[in-house]
Formats: C-alpha cells, sequence, structure tokens
C-alpha cells in the first residue's frame, strides 16, 4: 500500500530562545500507509497532540518535512487550507467548537468552506449524522439543546462530512461513560471501513486503542517509541511498562502468569484472543500430562 | 501563524496592558496604595505642566522611579506599542491643523512652528503618560492593585457603593484573561481545521469569519462563569462584610516617602508654571 502521510526529521521546538524552550517532537519520521486505521498512545506531554498538529498544518515545524500524498505541505504550491480538507482532524472535546443555530449547520460547516454544492453538502450532512447515531429530527435542533455526548457526535461528524482522505482524532472519548465511548469507537471504525479512509486515533486507553487499530504509534518524551502493527507492539508489553504506559489489563494478567513461570505467551491484548490463549495452552498442557 | 491571525493574538494579549514584571526593587516593595496615589499625583504633574520645563521636571520623576524599579527598557518601549497609532493620529492632526508661523507649505497642508511645538509636547505627554502607568503594572501584580483599588475606594461603601463587589469582578476578569486566550488558539486552530478562512477576503467577511470563534469563546466563558459561582457559593462566599484578608497591606515611612517627593515634583512643576507663565 502507498503512504498518504509521511514526515522527514519532523522537529517542534516551543517558545525558541526563551527559558521556557522545550521541544515537543523530536526528529519523528513515520510513514502512515494509506486506508490503515492507526492509535497513537503516550503520556501527556508525550508530543501526541502537537504531532497530530502538524500533519493538518496548523503548526508549522521548526525543522523537517510533513509530506502529504507525495507533496511537501509547506512547499510554495501546496495550499494549506486544501491540506486541511484532506486530513480532517478532530480536537479533544470538540464540542466546544459548536457554534451554528442548527445541528444540521454545524455539521455542514466544513463541507460548505470545501465549497461544494449544496445537494452534495445535504448527503453527506445526512451520511454523517446517520452514521454516528444522530437522529433526523435532531438535525433541525440547536446543537446546545443536546446532551454531551450528543454534542460530541456532532462535532465529530462535523469533520467526517468532510469525508477527508485521513481522519485524526484526538481522544474522542474522553469524559464519556463506557457505554457512549464503545459506541463512538465503533461509529469511528464504521467510516473508516465504509470510506476506507486512513484513521489516526489518539487515546490514553491501550484497551480502546488495542481493541481497534491495526498498528500502534507510541510516544514516549518527544519521540517515536515505536510504530508497529498492533500484535507486534503487546509483544513488547514489559518495554511499554517500563516507559509508564499501561498495558490493557489482559495483557498485564498474561504477563504475571508468564512471571510465575507458566509458559505461555504474553501478546495477548483482547479477551476474546485471550481465551483462546487459555484453552490451547490447557490443551497443550494436557497433551504434555497424557 | 499569519498577521492577521497574531494579529487577533496580540490585541487579546495587549488587554492586559503591561503585564506585571515580579521583582524586588525600591519600586515593587512601595504599598500599592501609595503608588495607585503616586501615579495619580504623577498625572497630575503632566497636565499641570503648562511648558517644556514643566514637563520635563515629569520626566525626570519618571525617569528616577524608571531606574529604580529596574524594569528593562525594552519592556517599556513594549508598552507604547499598542498606543502608535494614536500617538501618529495626535501629532498629525497638530502638525497640520493649528494656526502660526508658516514653515512649510504643500497645497492645502501647512505646517506652523506653532503646530510642530504643541504635537511635539503632546507626544511627550502621552509617551509619559503610558509609561507612567505601566510602571505601575509592570511592578505591581493585577491582584495586589485590585486589593489596593478596594482599599482605596473604601469610604465608598458608606454611599452604599459595592466596591468589594467590583474588586472581586475585577480580580476574576483578571484571572480569566489568560485562561480565555488559551482558550481561543484552541477553538481558532479547530475551526480552521474546518477550513474556516480567517485570513482573506474583505473586512466585512473577515468579520463574518469571527462568529465561529466568538459564539464558541462566549458559551465556554458564561458556562465557566456558572461553574465558579457554583465553587464560590459552595465554599460560602457571601460578599465582603466580614471577610479577612490573607495579605494585609502595610503603609511604612518610605512609602510616605515616595509620596513626599511626588508632591514635591509637583510643586515644582506648578512652581515653574508661575515663573514661566
Amino acid at each position: 500500500m502507498s503512504s498518504v502521510i509521511k514526515t522527514e526529521d519532523l522537529t517542534y521546538t516551543y517558545s525558541i530562545g526563551t527559558p521556557f524552550e522545550k521541544t515537543a517532537v523530536n526528529k519523528v519520521n513515520l510513514d502512515i500507509e494509506e486506508g490503515s486505521f492507526s492509535g497513537i498512545i503516550g503520556h501527556t506531554g508525550s508530543g501526541k497532540s502537537t504531532l497530530i498538529q502538524h500533519l493538518n498544518g496548523l503548526i508549522k515545524p521548526t525543522s523537517g518535512k510533513v509530506i502529504i500524498d507525495g507533496e511537501d505541505i509547506w512547499s510554495k504550491d501546496v495550499k494549506i487550507r486544501d491540506v486541511r480538507f484532506k486530513v480532517g482532524l478532530v480536537f479533544q472535546y470538540p464540542e466546544y467548537q459548536i457554534f451554528e443555530e442548527t445541528v444540521y449547520k454545524d455539521i455542514a460547516f466544513g463541507p460548505k468552506n470545501m465549497g461544494l454544492p449544496d445537494d452534495e453538502i445535504d448527503r453527506r450532512v445526512k451520511e454523517t449524522a446517520e452514521l454516528v447515531g444522530l437522529h433526523m429530527e435532531n438535525l433541525y435542533k440547536s446543537p446546545f439543546e443536546l446532551s454531551g455526548g450528543q454534542k460530541r457526535r456532532v462535532a465529530i461528524a462535523g469533520v467526517m462530512a468532510m469525508e477527508p482522505k485521513v481522519l485524526i482524532l484526538d481522544e474522542p472519548t474522553a469524559g464519556l461513560d463506557p457505554k457512549g465511548r464503545d459506541k463512538i469507537l465503533g461509529q469511528i471504525k464504521e467510516y473508516h471501513r465504509q470510506k476506507n479512509s486512513t484513521v489516526l486515533l489518539v487515546s490514553h486507553s491501550m484497551e480502546d486503542v488495542a481493541k481497534f487499530a491495526d498498528k500502534i504509534l507510541v510516544m514516549n518524551k518527544a519521540e517515536v517509541f515505536c510504530y508497529e502493527d498492533t500484535p507486534d507492539v503487546f509483544k513488547r508489553a514489559d518495554e511499554l511498562t517500563q516507559i509508564g504506559l499501561a498495558v490493557p489489563q489482559i495483557t498485564r494478567v498474561f504477563l504475571r502468569l508468564k512471571q510465575m513461570g507458566i509458559d505461555i505467551r504474553t501478546d495477548v491484548y483482547t479477551t476474546e484472543f485471550a481465551g483462546k490463549t487459555i484453552l490451547e495452552y490447557l490443551g497443550k498442557r494436557g497433551d504434555g500430562n497424557a | 501563524m499569519n498577521i492577521w491571525e497574531s494579529g487577533v493574538t496580540a490585541m487579546l494579549k495587549d488587554i492586559t496592558i503591561g503585564q506585571y514584571f515580579p521583582g524586588k526593587s525600591a519600586v515593587h516593595g512601595l504599598d500599592p496604595r501609595f503608588k495607585i496615589i503616586i501615579t495619580g499625583v504623577f498625572i497630575a504633574m503632566l497636565f499641570s505642566a503648562d511648558s517644556f520645563y514643566g514637563l520635563g521636571v515629569g520626566i525626570v520623576f519618571l525617569i528616577i522611579s524608571f531606574i529604580l524599579s529596574k524594569i528593562p527598557f525594552r519592556l517599556m518601549l513594549k508598552s507604547l506599542k499598542p498606543i502608535i497609532p494614536i500617538i501618529i493620529f495626535t501629532s498629525v492632526l497638530n502638525i497640520f491643523f493649528l494656526d502660526g508661523a508658516v514653515l512649510f507649505k504643500l497645497g492645502f497642508l501647512k505646517i506652523t512652528d506653532q503646530g510642530l511645538r504643541t504635537s511635539a509636547f503632546m507626544v511627550i505627554r502621552i509617551i509619559a503618560l503610558i509609561m507612567g502607568s505601566s510602571l505601575l503594572t509592570y511592578t505591581t501584580s493585577p491582584i495586589t492593585l485590585t486589593d489596593a483599588i478596594e482599599r482605596l475606594l473604601s469610604p465608598l461603601k458608606k454611599l452604599k457603593f459595592p466596591v468589594h463587589e467590583l474588586a472581586m469582578m475585577m480580580t476574576i476578569a483578571l484571572r480569566f484573561i489568560p485562561t480565555l486566550i488559551e482558550e481561543t488558539d484552541k477553538i481558532m486552530s479547530a475551526q480552521k481545521a474546518r477550513g474556516a478562512d480567517m485570513e482573506s477576503g474583505s473586512l466585512l467577511q473577515r468579520a463574518k469569519a469571527l462568529t465561529p470563534i466568538l459564539i464558541p469563546l462566549f458559551v465556554s466563558a458564561f458556562r465557566r462563569a456558572e461553574e465558579l459561582a457554583v465553587a464560590m457559593e459552595c465554599r460560602c462566599y457571601q460578599g465582603g462584610d466580614g471577610r479577612t484578608r490573607l495579605r494585609q497591606l502595610h503603609s511604612e515611612g518610605k512609602d510616605y516617602f515616595a509620596l513626599g517627593m511626588s508632591i514635591v515634583f509637583l510643586n515644582g512643576v506648578i512652581l515653574i508654571n508661575i515663573l514661566t507663565g
């Protein structure tokens, strides 16, 4: 598959020349494949948010390049606004950016800025509203009448309706209850499947990322710790724990089992797979005993 | 960042005219109530002066306070930046529209000696005025400043004027300026990510482009206000009556000395007025 986002030695330093100088992103080299679903995890302050704001040109790197669809986005002949339509970014707590009189208009804000014809805007608004589970009667309500979870979905739909090639979401589930969390993540996965787009999901929760992402990018201290397929990342669960990241609870169970001297694989990160692994292990042991 | 955008953020940051510059100088250590009064006396010096000599006395006073405060010179210059348009406007008006001996003429525009003199006088006065009041805000933290204002206005309580409430409002407003700036930055980024165009178009279009920023900003400001009100009520806040203070304001000999000095300078200005008048 071809790469859709590439970074070359991407570096960003805040407040250069003052005592508050701090490198938030240090020499990051990434190559994100088209159509992939990647998770980004790391501590608060590990540079995740700064990194993703580079990918749609909201922040200009101190040094290094961001290449989208083979074009350096800071070269003279690229319009930065077009980059933003190609790479949609949903910020943390996106419901605070809602401003229109009706839900419909707010979702239509992005597509309208793209200069799309009205019927196309209408199609996109209705399609994304349905995708994120908003009822049609809600479309003509004021967004400020909706509940917190619904507002969040309106805001996410607002970016999805631009149908960006790459959709980046910064902690889309922060502050939601477990049910709302699963619902939104499921809808994002559905969008990924339907539109065949590339998705980058920033999250604190290893469980969420493990469940939905094909690949995981681990950021640590402004640098890329690793960017690998999900199973491979969890093979390094020991190292992840060392840099202070909480691996999924189920992985911790298996790590502990291994420590107790049980010969079992530890790259387990979903409960389904855990069940299978245990049965497999028991079967193997049964064979050995027999 | 382009010019328009940095202009908006700069505009927001300028609201905190002359942000506090922490230090331990003699000026920093003065009682803030006295500092406010002395600034008042200084302004009186500038406005009572009717000649360059009088103005000079005021400026000597400013320079002495300025040296004592140990504030870097470039910070003082920075405080002048927002008023550059006003300075240009006043000087242009005065140069071209005052009568007197004509020095230079071009079409209907003429420059007179009186015009030049008045315009120089006004410009010096404005610059000194802004520098003097910035010195106050550079050397006094906003919170101490509102404390002092509350104390200075306390006699008005007898007239049922809500002095404490006014001071509390000022404190809260100051406290939330940085928060709101941060919030504005965030909302701007979010709208730009949705393709909001704040960089091109006519003035009207740009003003309209601010709606997606202003509405969420207002919504969040009201939300914060409500949360803060509840939090204050939970801690039994009920206004100024019977409240004691963590930091008491103390006046000492040096405060009276500083005030005395400023009055001596003011008298100097008045004396010069009489002598030259």
